[in-house]
Formats: C-alpha cells, sequence, structure tokens
C-alpha cells in the first residue's frame, strides 16, 4: 500500500521550475472541466498512493494525495465512518489529492460543512521544490498559520498535496428521504421554516417541482420526523442523492453551459431562466445554459457567486472576479508558495 | 519610550484626544493579557470607536512605520496581545454592538468587541446559540476569538471558531478592507478566511464577523464516570469515540486537577477516584437516548468504578461547575501556574501522562492535568512559587518538556491558546526552518514591513538557533525519527 512517488515528483517539479516550464497536476483526471482551461506538462500524482494512518477511535485519516478517494470511503466505511461533506468523484479515478484541491462537497454541505472544515493537515510540495508540512493530525492546533486549510480549493496554485489529514465522522445510523410537491418558491420558503427547528436534516433539493428532504438519525427520530414533515418516503434514495453529486441526473445531461450559483439560502428565485437545480437550503443553485455574465451579476446582487461548472469554451472566465485588494493578495500567496508560476498557473484566475 | 509627536496629533485628529491614551498611568492597564508572567507597557493606547477609526490608525501607523497590536478583551493565554516596544495598542472594546441576529438565516453579524457569550445571549429568544465556548466566553470577545481560532469544551461536535465563521471583514496595515468569506460561507478564490482565523492579528485586524447560530440542542445529557487507573479512563475514551458515537463533550481531569476542582466548586466529584469522566450528550430526544445508554455500557465495560447521570439541568451545571472552574481550583495549591495547551492524538494519552509525571517529578514541580479528551487537547497546569529563586526557570523548563513531548507523539504544542510570545521557542520544535519561513512570507504578503503585532507567533530563525533545539541536535529537530504531523 505504501507506494510513496515523493522523489519523483519533487524531481520532475525542480525540473519544470529550473526551466520556468508550465505543469498541470493531474490525479485521476476526473475534474479536467473545472476550472480555467490551462496548458502544462502534466505532473501525474497517481503513483504517490496509499493510506497512511487510520484509527477509527481517533477521527483521522492520513493518505497520500494520488490515493482513490475511492479507497479512502472503503477503509472508512468499514468502520462505520465517512467524510461528512460527501465529495463528489466526476469518475472513477478520483484522487484523495484533486478532492481537496477542488474543494467541492456534496448535498450534506449545507450541514455537514465544507470540505475545508475537515482538513488538519498537508504536506505540500511547492513550485519550488520545497515541501513543506502544515498543521497535524490533531482535531485541535493552532500553531502557525492554517496553511493545510488554505489549500482546500486551491485548485493547485499553491502546490502538489503530498499527504493529507482529514477529520472523519461516524456514519448516521440510518437515513430517510421524504419528498413534498412545491414549487420553486414553496419549496424556499418551505426549508426556511425547517431550518428554525432543530431538525436532523442532512440533505435538501428541489428539482422537477418537488422537494426532496434527507435527514438522518435514530430509526425513533426518523419516524417522529416523518410524522412532523408528511411527504411521501423515497425508495432507494442513496442513488438520488449519488445522481445529485455525480452529476448523473438528467438535469446534468447535454452540452449546455453549466453554472452553480452560491447564494444565500432565503433569496428569492433568480431570474435566470430554465428552472433550476436548487441544493444545499437553497444556498447552492445550478442553471443550465445561461449567458455567460448574468449568471455573475444575479449572484453577485444578492450577495452570492456564481461559477462556470461545465461546458465552457477554452477562454471564458469561469469564476466571479475577485476584488481588486484580494486579487493582489492571491498574487502574492502565489508567490510565496510557487515563485516561478508553474503549478496549474491560470487555473483559478489569469495569472495566479 | 515617547511616542512619536506626529504619530500622536494625527491619532487625536483622527479619533479625538479622549480616545488616546499616552500617558503611563492610563496605558499602564494595558500592560498584558491573561498571559501576566509577560509585561509591557504600552506607550500609546487607541480606543476607537468605529471601523473607520480603526481604519484611520491603521494607516497612520502604516504612514509613521509604527507597529500596532490588537487587542479585544485581554483574556488571551499566550501573550499574543502584549504590547511591543513603540508601538500602538489597538482596542476594539469600543466596537462591541451586536448589528444583526436573523433566526431565519441563522445567522449573527457583529461587531469585534461583542463577547462570546453576548452572541448566545442574543440569539438564545430564537433558540438558537453561538456553539464556540471558551472558558473565558462571559469576558472574550468574538474578534480576539478569530485572532486565536478559539475552542472550549464541545469543539469536538460543533467545531472551533474557523467551523462557526461565515464572513469576517478586515483591515489590511494598509487600511484596505477584504471581505472574506460570506454568508453562504463560501467565496470564491483562496479561502483566506481559514487562513486569516487562528493567525494572532498578524495579517490584519477585524472590523466585523458574521458566524453561524446553531438551534439549542432539544436535549442534553451529563455522564460523570470514575476510574481508579487513568489508563483505563482514557482507553474508555477511545472506545466511545470509537462507537460511533460523538460527545457534545468530553472532558478528563486527573486525581490532582479532580480534587482541586471539588475542593473549590463542591461539585459532588468522587475525590478517592484516580480518574473522572464527564461526557456531554445533546441532540434529538431519541438519539441522545440511544447514546445514553451506549455510553452508559461502554464505560462500565471499560471499568467505571461510579457513574452517574445528572437529573437536572442544575446538576448537571453543577458537575461542570468543577471542570470549568478547574484553572483557579488548581491556581489555590500553588502561588503561580503555568498552563500548557499541547494537543495529542488520543490514542498517546495514558503514555503522555505518565511521561508528564516523570518529568514533573524530575523537576520537582507539580502538575495537574486537564484534559478536552474528546479532541486530545490537554491541559497540563505546572505548579510553582515565582517567589523562590529559579522557580519560574524550572517551569518554563519542564512546560517546553511537555510540549516536546506532545510534538513527539504526533501532536501540537497549541491546541486552542495560541503561540502568542509563550511559545516561540517550542514553535521550534514543531516546525523546521522551510515552514517557519513560510509562515514569514505569507505575513509579508499581507504585512510587507512588518506592522502588525511583529514578533508574535513565530519565531525568527535566530530565535530558534537561540532555543537550542536545531543546533544541539545536529541540525535535526528532536525526535527526528517520528512522523512530524
Amino acid at each position: 500500500m505504501d507506494r510513496d512517488g515523493t522523489d519523483d515528483l519533487l524531481a520532475h517539479v525542480r525540473e519544470a521550475a529550473s526551466r520556468g516550464a508550465a505543469l498541470r497536476i493531474v490525479g485521476g483526471d476526473t475534474k479536467r472541466f473545472y476550472g480555467r482551461a490551462i496548458d502544462g506538462v502534466p505532473l501525474a500524482t497517481r503513483g504517490h498512493t496509499g493510506i497512511l494512518r487510520h484509527d477509527p477511535a481517533e477521527l483521522v485519516l492520513t493518505a497520500r494525495g494520488g490515493t482513490p478517494l475511492a479507497e479512502v470511503e472503503t477503509q472508512l466505511a468499514a468502520h462505520d465512518q465517512r467524510l461528512p461533506f460527501e465529495p463528489p468523484h466526476f469518475g472513477p479515478g478520483a484522487t484523495l489529492g484533486g478532492t481537496v484541491a477542488a474543494g467541492l462537497a456534496g448535498p450534506a454541505r449545507a450541514w455537514a460543512g465544507p470540505l475545508r472544515d475537515y482538513v488538519l493537515g498537508a504536506r505540500i510540495l511547492t513550485g519550488d521544490g520545497r515541501v513543506l508540512r502544515f498543521g497535524g493530525e490533531v482535531m485541535k492546533n493552532v500553531a502557525g498559520y492554517d496553511v493545510a486549510r488554505l489549500m482546500a480549493g486551491s485548485l493547485g496554485v499553491l502546490g502538489v498535496l503530498l499527504d493529507v489529514s482529514l477529520k472523519v465522522l461516524p456514519r448516521a445510523a440510518a437515513e430517510r428521504t421524504l419528498a413534498l410537491e412545491l414549487d420553486e418558491a414553496q419549496a424556499l420558503e418551505h426549508l426556511a421554516s425547517l431550518a428554525r427547528g432543530a431538525l436532523p436534516l442532512s440533505a435538501s433539493s428541489w428539482i422537477g417541482g418537488r422537494l426532496y428532504l434527507r435527514f438522518e438519525g435514530s430509526t425513533e427520530t426518523l419516524d417522529a420526523v416523518t410524522a412532523r414533515i408528511g411527504g411521501e418516503p423515497l425508495p432507494d434514495c442513496g442513488s438520488f442523492w449519488a445522481s445529485l453529486r455525480e452529476q448523473t441526473h438528467p438535469f446534468f445531461a447535454g452540452e449546455q453551459s453549466l453554472w452553480r450559483c452560491t447564494v444565500p439560502g432565503l433569496v428569492a428565485p433568480l431570474s435566470l431562466g430554465g428552472a433550476p437545480l436548487v441544493e444545499w437550503n437553497g444556498m447552492q443553485r445550478w442553471y443550465r445554459g445561461v449567458a455567460d455574465a448574468a449568471a455573475f451579476e444575479a449572484a453577485a446582487a444578492v450577495g452570492g457567486h456564481a461559477t462556470l461548472f461545465r461546458h465552457h469554451t477554452d477562454a471564458a472566465e469561469v469564476f466571479t472576479p475577485l476584488a481588486p485588494p484580494l486579487l493582489r493578495l492571491h498574487r502574492e500567496l502565489k508567490r510565496v508558495f510557487d515563485p516561478a508560476g508553474i503549478l496549474n498557473s491560470g487555473r483559478m484566475y489569469a495569472g495566479l | 519610550m515617547t511616542p512619536d509627536p506626529a504619530l500622536l496629533s494625527d491619532l487625536r485628529a483622527a479619533l479625538g484626544a479622549d480616545a488616546v491614551l499616552a500617558s503611563a498611568e492610563a496605558c499602564a492597564p494595558f500592560e498584558c493579557d491573561a498571559l501576566t508572567a509577560h509585561r509591557r507597557s504600552p506607550d500609546v493606547v487607541v480606543l476607537p470607536r468605529t471601523a473607520a477609526e480603526v481604519q484611520s490608525v491603521l494607516r497612520a501607523c502604516r504612514h509613521h512605520g509604527t507597529p500596532v497590536v490588537a487587542r479585544g478583551a485581554g483574556t488571551g493565554l499566550s501573550g499574543g496581545s502584549l504590547p511591543v516596544a513603540g508601538g500602538v495598542l489597538l482596542v476594539l472594546a469600543r466596537l462591541n454592538r451586536i448589528l444583526e441576529v436573523d433566526p431565519r438565516r441563522r445567522l449573527a453579524r457583529v461587531q469585534p468587541g461583542v463577547t462570546n457569550l453576548e452572541i448566545s445571549v442574543a440569539a438564545a429568544p430564537h433558540g438558537l446559540y453561538y456553539a464556540p465556548d471558551p472558558s473565558s466566553q462571559v469576558a472574550c470577545t468574538i474578534g480576539g476569538n478569530v485572532a486565536e481560532n478559539s475552542g472550549g469544551v464541545h469543539c469536538l461536535k460543533h467545531g472551533l471558531t474557523v467551523h462557526n465563521l461565515l464572513e469576517v471583514r478586515v483591515l489590511t496595515i494598509d487600511g484596505e478592507l477584504l471581505v472574506l468569506g460570506s454568508e453562504t460561507g463560501e467565496a470564491p478564490g483562496l479561502p483566506l478566511l481559514a487562513l486569516l482565523t487562528g493567525s494572532e492579528g498578524m495579517l490584519g485586524v477585524v472590523v466585523e464577523a458574521t458566524v453561524r447560530l446553531k438551534p439549542l440542542p432539544e436535549r442534553v445529557e451529563l455522564l460523570m464516570a470514575a476510574f481508579d487507573d487513568v489508563r483505563r479512563c482514557a482507553d474508555a475514551v477511545g472506545r466511545v469515540i470509537a462507537s460511533g458515537i460523538v460527545p457534545a463533550g468530553l472532558e478528563m481531569m486527573d486525581a490532582p486537577a479532580m480534587r482541586a476542582a471539588e475542593a473549590f466548586a463542591r461539585c459532588g466529584y468522587p475525590t478517592d477516584a484516580n480518574a473522572l469522566l464527564l461526557c456531554e450528550l445533546d441532540g434529538l430526544h431519541h438519539d441522545v437516548e440511544r447514546d445514553l445508554q451506549a455510553v452508559e455500557t461502554l464505560l462500565r465495560d471499560c471499568g467505571a468504578t461510579a457513574l452517574r447521570v445528572a437529573t437536572d439541568a442544575t446538576e448537571r451545571q453543577r458537575m461542570w461547575s468543577g471542570r470549568k472552574s478547574a484553572f483557579p481550583a488548581v491556581g489555590r495549591l500553588a502561588p503561580d501556574y503555568f498552563c500548557m495547551d499541547g494537543t495529542i492524538p488520543r490514542r498517546h494519552l495514558a503514555d503522555v501522562l505518565q511521561r508528564i509525571g516523570e518529568l514533573s517529578q524530575a523537576a520537582g514541580l507539580p502538575v495537574a492535568n486537564v484534559f478536552h479528551a474528546g479532541d486530545g487537547n490537554l491541559h497540563p497546569l505546572i505548579l510553582f512559587d515565582a517567589g523562590e529563586p529559579g522557580a519560574v526557570e524550572r517551569a518554563e523548563h519542564l512546560g517546553a518538556e511537555i510540549l516536546e513531548l506532545c510534538v513527539a507523539v504526533g501532536g501540537t504544542i497549541t491546541g486552542e491558546h495560541g503561540v502568542g510570545v509563550e511559545k516561540l521557542g517550542p514553535m521550534c520544535t514543531q516546525f523546521g526552518s522551510g515552514e517557519l519561513e513560510a509562515f514569514h512570507a505569507v505575513k509579508r504578503a499581507f504585512d510587507p514591513d512588518g506592522l502588525l503585532n511583529p514578533g508574535k507567533a513565530v519565531p525568527t530563525l535566530a530565535r530558534c538557533a537561540d532555543y537550542g533545539a536545531m543546533r544541539v541536535h545536529g541540525g535535526k529537530l528532536p525526535f527526528s525519527h517520528l512522523p512530524r504531523f
């Protein structure tokens, strides 16, 4: 299981740095569509693989960046544990490093928190060939700046993730999904009313005129929730939520642009044309075929942001532009970890 | 040092004369935070009332090249807001308004000087609360909580400050406003909100925070279990967690800490035991019922000699009162104490406690241990008498040995109190020169001239050479064979 490839990666990066040659970090190549299109010689992390430590009583797992996400999840499941943020794979080869670098989360995000909440430590390979270790394998650690968490969603622009330590949690005793017939505005209002009570919600989605609510807890709790909420229990709910997480649901079919808007959950339906898929208590809303600037503007107008997630041209800006002082800081931080600008440069923003 | 008259004049023009203190008498109360072993009277104290005034202060400091240290309520335990020579102390206590509590969006928007507990008090009528609960929560401010990434006794289940922040508004040393995060907790770009949290006032000054509120739990139960052996108690902690239960709080005390707490708070602890475990469960009625039964069975299996479930909220508060007053209680046993703050992987708990006992004997200084067992955060309290020649040095040395031990077993030198000025030496044990240089470079990215809280949190490489960790071990860190995670 210990197939360390640090030396290989280090040699590649140092060689590329000496020539100023752009590298494109590739794990399972399952999320190539995500972010701006970039060139660069592929730097494969798949050889750097293996789970290094997992003690179920510690609720911590440490694995090399190239470890398949599926291997991590299988290991956790064997001990009735899970990655609470339900990361999407988007393909069979997804790696742990790619998962952390993409920073994406699945249906549980609004309740379990984002991926970065679970990052405890990371060993990274910088763009100038330094191997640095930040954070650790313990739940509470405030020694030094939290550079490990900074890697969550960094899209590889600061470093190659060699090892990552994540907090993990027990799996729920049981789950149940209830479906209610509601239009989009009613669904958002209903979610807002549910948010005031201490309900064991772990996912929500609205699609095609139905609001789906996933609850978890003991059977007694789920029975009590069912009695209170009503609606129709959804059979085989696992595959339903997986189809949203993995974007295999028919909503995601076709080649029209796919936009992800992240907005405050109570915001009224956005006027972006076409019926959206609404997740995360109304916070994550997917749209198909929107004209580019319209989604950025609509999300910003209500205090959110938008991402052109899939099916964009190579020239497209895919992330909401940063305010000038923030962009400047991003560039400064890029210089700290990748002074030659060779790691995934341009994947997030031009020149970064 | 006499303050620069041009700077004073700029500050007075911006804030009004009453908000700028420059006399020795007026400045003296700000000479230290809760780490009272380190004191330095500030030359200038400013008390702005608005974010715009904070901005003026930062711009003036930047213009005059004057260091500036932000301070909330001064409850920090590592000297993070200790004034620096020739610098301005920026006190944020007057920015103390709760701007918004919205039960529908489950959030509160507050100024940095609002205290931790005030947020929960304001949210309570809506059935909500702010989860992180550091023991100083009556006094400590949310701005300070962000700077230290403060924890508390409910972190394992309910998270640290970083897990409960949605958006933070920060001023840079240039007076530029950065909006980090958002109401959804997500923002485009790098997760700078996470980087800023716990950065000890070195990267920016918080002028507003939006925090997540959680619903008050439907049911809370507290179990108290006594053990005649520390190792059995430590094993029980691991068994509870591995069983799939995540307690809201899981706290352990060794005999000296428990006996001191009982003598102080009269909270009904079994003083004949050698270790005490407090396990709090919260959540929905049926889930808590199920977990309570499971934990009771597990603890009996693990050899608990006595087990008690609090019958009501009053008894629960009494049981907690001992734990929550453990520091002052232990403090009565000796004229002075140092509170250490290492975190370790739980599986090493029994060995670490045994080794701390040996180090304590060798140093001739008693140590009592209070432990956030759920998340591995250990608070050894080193007792000494500062009036005794050499005692402070021996206590500091023992503290450093304990922190090195935490690092050696795969832990960290600080779980929640921060590095400040107190743990600059032990930082050299935990990190190599590469990481330390990266930290300094991150600081320069935000603060090129090093004016914000200079000299805190990250030691210079020269200091590490002096500290000896690198030199003594021939360029290798102590315990270099161990994974340094």
